[in-house]
């Protein structure tokens, strides 16, 4: 919408020209604050990430939140076991939008090593839409903020308006998800067909 | 440290009616171990921890054995008479070996320093009579390590404080630990599928055949024969 060209040239002489929407969401894509969640071997590089080698409050993120009503991304940071896997659901749906789901490393993404296990989930993007993915085994802390970077970016794009919108700006978009419960054998539904299908494989 | 057989001797003076076994072992570092009926093994367990020479008052680690029923082959080698001439033969002899779970409790002593000592239970069968006696209340470490075992073999131990499933939910349905386990079919996305999860993955496609890749492996066919 902002001419670019326009908006510099304004800025030489010392008048500042932004939307609405640029503002807000620089605003909200500098204090994305984390739930303190860690599952796994993942949760020490997050630990570390936001201690003072990496440290991730350089991007507005250091304050882990430790109730779910009080942040706004979700750091899946480790395997998520067939067990866990409601309370992760129950966790995210218990978080206010806008709400954002990074996540890191193999097993969150896959399963990872455990994938063909019988008690790991493949891949926590079966319950819960997912934003950034991080690969590794462990990711390292700069992984960990190169993804946080990546989601700023997202959100600095999202538009507020339109059929693009944000979740928290659509009214008919439920922010809540499905929380699966605990089968005879497996999860049941074994994944949540709305927002994740089986990708086809091409050989 | 007494060796088993003293062990074995010394608890056997104590208790005549005890059958203790000592099971050889044939990997690298031949850790030999004591097999008990379960119906005394709760005796012998005090026995281990209290007695003054041997002080194994340290359950280091409680693991569970799946052993299904299987038919062994053993190869005896015998002398025959064959037209005047002695001859060697090889004989395979097959036996049924009866299926069993079996728990294995690695005992050391802090007080003497010394270990380990190990200590297996087996159950009658896999099926219904699958009881052992709790050691926990002799080794108080022993009590989620049971309940781990129970959860994943099906073990159930008698005698224990708190027996409930520990990494499974409950309500789960069967032993995944188990050698005969069949693990949930959710093999619907395998990127890199090969050897047995590749098998797995055609299994559960093959449940829902699709009518166009038939028509595909049809198409890609008959210009095979024909050239």
């Amino acid at each position: 919408m902002t001419d670019e060209g326009l908006k510099s040239e304004l800025q030489k002489q010392g008048v500042y020209v932004t939307s609405l929407q640029e503002l807000y969401n620089w605003g909200r894509a500098n204090s994305v604050w984390p739930l303190t969640f860690g599952l796994a071997c993942c949760a020490i590089e997050m630990i570390a990430a936001s201690m003072a080698r990496f440290d991730i409050a350089r991007f507005g993120a250091e304050v882990f939140r430790p109730s779910p009503r009080q942040a706004d991304l979700m750091i899946v940071a480790g395997t998520v076991t067939k067990k866990m896997a409601p309370l992760v659901v129950r966790l995210f749906n218990q978080m206010p939008e806008p709400k954002y789901v990074i996540a890191m490393g193999a097993c969150a993404i896959s399963g990872g090593p455990f994938k063909q296990g019988y008690n790991v989930l493949k891949g926590v993007d079966r319950y819960i839409p997912v934003d950034v993915v991080i690969p590794g085994c462990p990711p390292r802390p700069e992984a960990l903020i190169h993804a946080i970077m990546t989601l700023q970016e997202k959100i600095l794009n999202q538009k507020l308006t339109g059929p693009d919108r944000p979740r928290h700006l659509n009214a008919e978009v439920a922010g809540e998800y499905p929380v699966p419960t605990y089968g005879k054998h497996d999860l049941e539904p074994p994944n949540n067909p709305q927002i994740w299908q089986p990708p086809t494989i091409k050989r | 440290m007494e060796t088993l057989e003293q062990i074995k001797l010394r608890f056997e003076k104590i208790e005549p009616q005890t059958k203790i076994d000592i099971l050889a072992n044939e990997c690298a570092a031949g850790e030999r171990s004591l097999l008990v009926e379960p119906a005394r093994a709760f005796a012998v367990a005090k026995f281990l921890r209290d007695d003054a020479q041997l002080r194994l008052d340290y359950c280091s680690n409680v693991t569970g054995i799946d052993w299904p029923e299987m038919t062994v082959k053993t190869k005896i080698k015998k002398r025959v008479v064959v037209d005047g001439q002695e001859k060697e033969i090889e004989e395979t002899l097959e036996t049924l070996r009866s299926g069993h779970l079996e728990v294995v409790y690695h005992l050391y002593s802090m007080e003497l320093k010394h270990g380990p000592v190990v200590l297996r239970l087996r159950t009658e069968n896999r099926t219904d009579k699958t009881h052992l006696p709790s050691l926990t209340p002799v080794w108080r470490g022993a009590e989620f390590q049971e309940r781990e075992i129970f959860d994943l073999y099906g073990v159930l131990f008698d005698g224990h404080p708190d027996q409930r499933r520990i990494l499974m939910w409950d309500g789960f349905e069967g032993f995944p630990m188990r050698r005969d386990y069949v693990a949930p079919d959710d093999f619907e996305y395998e990127p890199t599928a090969h050897d047995k999860v590749l098998e797995q993955a055609k299994k559960h496609f093959a449940v829902e055949p699709k009518a166009e890749v038939k028509a595909e492996v049809k198409a890609e066919a008959k210009p095979e024969v024909k050239a």
